[in-house]
């Protein structure tokens, strides 16, 4: 579950006025507005990346709004994948259960799942250079879910992906979603993503959230 | 349509020939000006030979403290946006744009303060090897800090956040994911410091003065040289630091691309 309550934010060129929305536990939310109105602030503020000016954040309802972004047990896509320059796929993916200083053969197993579940088992080896933006995404995925999130954040995931590369995502995502039983906010200007992904459809303007579930 | 042969490549191509030839005429001009045998016995002599080895060693130290100083530096400067950031950037310029003199006499009079006298206690520094470091790292720091300003804003931040995400403190994020991608710049900036304090004259000289076999650096040999008319000795010296420093850049910047 993620619950926002009266989430204030104010910059330059936008204002978040107090902010409130819901995405039930096991939920796929899709958080949809325009470029610029504050979506992915947003999401780095349930990220723990950056501090609303007022307001609560709860996820899975526990009060997180000042705890770090490692407490708070979640997982985060950013748009581009933002995978470490330096490492190799299996060194990104295993990255959090290194910090947590976990045994190598549990680190690799747990690393080979989800390359098998992502479907990126054949790219272990290699840097992030070189890799096509569905393979950085995919990636990216699972290094997020690598510590087991009950909250997993992307923002815009499938941007600037062509339409075969987005439909193989968009039935990752949804797979992922169901079997790993997680809450899911994914941040778009798509709404074709929204229609196909969200079971809750939350619309950013003018600085408020309205909600919206499909029937 | 992009042959080097229109115009605009050619004029850019022509001043590119015309500089580097201006070089080339200067270097080749000077080392015709002695003979081989003048200059390795200029280069063998001990003072000369004692002059390489000092600059030798305090331009490696002060371009690691350059590097050391640099990286952390650039880093909170490239991330972070407080109140007087703008002030502080500029001053972190300062040495940049100071004559070299007017730093060695600001670091004369440092040392004659209650605080430098403090200081000078535990390792002494005015007219020093350790003087001459430090007179050298005061620049080249700066030009470090400059370089790795410049990696540390081209590196995007968002992966030190998913980090961050993940578990890491500010700390890992920083040495695990930023540090390794930041290896190429910090072997650019060490190199930037390397040359800029081998070539440091004046607040070498002011500081660390010019005794030699002690304090006396290839810089201050050309000086010393010149100063008494010994030409060949001067014109010896200068192209043992051309090919001091052009073996050192090529080495570094090779090294460099293959990290």
């Amino acid at each position: 579950m993620i619950r926002l309550e009266n989430i204030t934010w104010k910059a330059p060129g936008f204002v978040l006025n107090e902010v409130s929305f819901e995405v039930p536990a096991s939920t796929y939310g899709v958080l949809m507005g325009k470029t610029g109105t504050g979506k992915t602030t947003l999401l780095e503020m349930i990220c723990g990346l950056r501090t609303p000016v007022s307001g609560r954040i709860f996820l899975v309802e526990v009060d997180v709004t000042s705890l770090s972004p490692g407490q708070r047990g979640i997982g985060y896509v950013p748009q581009d994948g933002a995978l470490f320059p330096t490492m190799a796929v299996r060194e990104q993916i295993g990255f959090g259960l290194r910090l947590q200083k976990q045994p190598a053969d549990a680190i690799l197993s747990r690393v080979s799942e989800l390359a098998e579940e992502t479907r990126v088992s054949h790219l272990l080896d290699r840097k992030p250079q070189g890799l096509s933006g569905g393979e950085k995404q995919r990636v990216a995925l699972a290094r997020a879910l690598i510590m087991r999130p009950k909250v997993l954040l992307l923002d815009e995931p499938l941007a600037s992906l062509d339409e075969d590369t987005q439909d193989d995502l968009i039935a990752l995502l949804q797979r992922t979603q169901q079997d790993h039983g997680i809450t899911v906010l994914h941040v778009t200007h798509s709404r074709r993503e929204a229609r196909t992904l969200g079971q809750v459809q939350l619309q950013l303007e003018n600085g408020s959230v309205s909600s919206h579930t499909p029937g | 349509m992009n042959s080097l042969r229109q115009p605009f490549w050619l004029c850019l191509a022509l001043i590119t020939t015309l500089y580097l030839g201006f070089w080339l005429a200067m270097l080749a001009a000077t080392a015709t000006y002695t003979s081989l045998g003048d200059m390795s016995q200029v280069l063998m002599s001990r003072e000369i030979r004692y002059s390489t080895m000092l600059s030798l060693v305090t331009c490696t130290v002060s371009a690691l403290l350059s590097v050391i100083v640099a990286v952390p530096v650039a880093y909170l400067m490239s991330r972070r946006r407080f109140s007087g950031h703008s002030l502080i950037d500029a001053a972190l310029d300062i040495p940049i744009v100071l004559p070299p003199m007017v730093v060695g006499i600001c670091l004369l009079i440092f040392f004659q303060t209650t605080a430098g006298h403090y200081i000078e206690k535990v390792v002494p520094f005015t007219y020093t090897i350790a003087g001459v470091i430090l007179a050298q790292f005061v620049i080249a720091a700066a030009f470090a800090i400059r370089t790795m300003r410049g990696v540390f804003d081209h590196l995007p931040a968002r992966p030190e956040e998913v980090a961050l995400t993940l578990g890491a403190t500010r700390w890992e994020a920083f040495s695990q994911v930023t540090l390794p991608a930041a290896r190429n710049g910090m072997f650019a900036a060490a190199s930037v410091a390397w040359a800029r304090s081998l070539g440091e004259f004046g607040p070498v000289l002011v500081f660390a003065g010019a005794t030699r076999m002690k304090t006396e650096v290839l810089p201050t040999s050309v000086w010393m040289a010149w100063s008494v008319g010994e030409l060949e000795q001067g014109v010896a010296v200068s192209l043992l630091m051309i090919v001091i420093s052009m073996v050192v850049l090529i080495s570094v910047r090779a090294m460099g691309e293959r990290i």
